[in-house]
This record gives structure tokens, sequence and C-alpha cells, in this order.
């Protein structure tokens, strides 16, 4: 399974600050956001934000990155710290 | 040193620990401490939320970062979470170097990516409930600059 956690406003707006999806092959960052995406239409704005930021395995990426069984996906809004 | 805490910090305490070693000309520190951001509502605090795990890697590599570009002998990185206070300290930086120029340049990066790259969130709690802060563009512009400054 991968293991996907949402952060910040993006965890208040989903309602949820995890869930698990089941791989496919060849799976990438892309594939999880349009799977997600496709639940509903709260799901499907979010999902789609210009700004929505996505990492693997505690690292920034792209959306081209493959994803395999056992990593953990973050989605989250741009950061604010400091 | 990196730490991600609940707990305030001594601004005095973490000096001491930087100032020891006599080799270091100079000591460079910044502290971030909550503000008002004046949108036009109450504000009396923050909640901090971060990525455990993550928020740490994030600042690890931009301290290793850091030392590829300047002579730094001490680094203490820490940054606080949950709910503060307005007026509390939020975020503090030392760094410590042999030449001063070294010291405040780290400083200034360390805090500029530090706000661009590691996954912390605020959100204000004002007297009309809370409200998520936006990224501001002119963070991005710091941290971007910085790759034109270190390539010259």
């Amino acid at each position: 399974m991968i293991n996907v956690l949402f952060f910040a406003r993006l965890r208040e707006q989903l309602s949820t600050d995890s869930i698990e999806i089941s791989p496919i092959e060849n799976m990438t960052t892309d594939h999880i956001r349009q799977q997600l995406a496709e639940k509903n239409e709260t799901w499907a704005k979010l999902m789609q934000a210009d700004s929505l930021l996505v990492a693997v395995n505690q690292q920034i990426t792209d959306w081209s990155h493959s994803v395999v069984s056992g990593d953990e996906v973050a989605f989250f809004p741009p950061v604010t710290g400091g | 040193m990196i730490f991600v805490q609940h707990n305030d910090f001594s601004v005095a305490d973490e000096y001491q620990k930087l100032c020891t070693d006599n080799q270091d000309g100079a000591i460079v520190t910044f502290i971030g401490k909550v503000r008002d951001f004046n949108e036009g509502l109450g504000v009396h605090g923050l909640s901090l939320e971060h990525y455990p795990g993550m928020t740490e890697k994030v600042l690890s590599n931009l301290e290793a970062q850091a030392r590829e570009h300047w002579p730094l002998n001490k680094v203490t990185i820490i940054h606080r979470v949950g709910d503060l206070t307005l007026g509390e300290q939020i975020v503090f930086i030392g760094v410590t170097s042999p030449h001063r120029k070294a010291a405040f340049a780290a400083c200034e990066f360390l805090i500029d990516f530090l706000k661009t790259k590691a996954p912390f969130w605020k959100k204000e709690l004002t007297t009309q409930g809370a409200k998520w802060l936006d990224a501001k563009a002119s963070d991005d512009e710091s941290s971007e600059q910085w790759s034109e400054k270190l390539t010259k």
C-alpha cells in the first residue's frame, strides 16, 4: 500500500490527514493526484490546484516521480514557516 | 544542530553554546517572532503545524548546503511548533564562523530557505477565527536570488 498524507489547510479542507491507496504498475505522483481528484468535487478542486506540492518519502518532487508500494506520499500547500 | 520543538528557547543560552570556540570571530543570530500580520483582524497568536520527519530532513539539508558555501563552525536552527501567542519567539538561527561576511550570509541563506522549503504552516488565530496564511511571493524571490548570488 501507499500511505498518502495531507497537511495544513489541505488536511482541513479534505477533513482527513491520511489515506491508503493501492499501487498500480508504473504509478506516478500524478496518477495518485488524478485518482484522488475522482473522489468528488472538493477533492477534484483541491488536487488540481496549481499551488499543490507533493513529496515522496519526505522529499519534495514533481508530478512524474514514480511511486511504489511502501512509499510515503504527502500533499500540501506552499509552506509558511519562519 | 536542528531542533523542532514546542518549548520556547533562550537566546542567551543558545548564544552561550555558540560562542565557546575562540577560532570563531563572528556569531550571527536571527530570531523570528509572532507578529500581527495586520490584515484588519485582531491577531492574538499563531498555530504552527509541520510535517514531522521531513522538517528535520529539510533543515539538516539546508545546514549542509550552507556549510558547502561558507566556512562555518557551529550552526543552530530551532523552530517551534504548536500554539504561540503574539510576541513569542518562533525561530532561532545562529551561525559562527571565523569571518563576519560568511556568518551574515549563511544566516540569511538559512532563514530564506527555511521559509520557502521547510514544511511548516502558520495558521493565524484572530478574534474572528483561525485563518491559514498564504505563502508570499517575496519569500520565493528571496530564496531564488541565492542561486544568482552563489554562482557569481
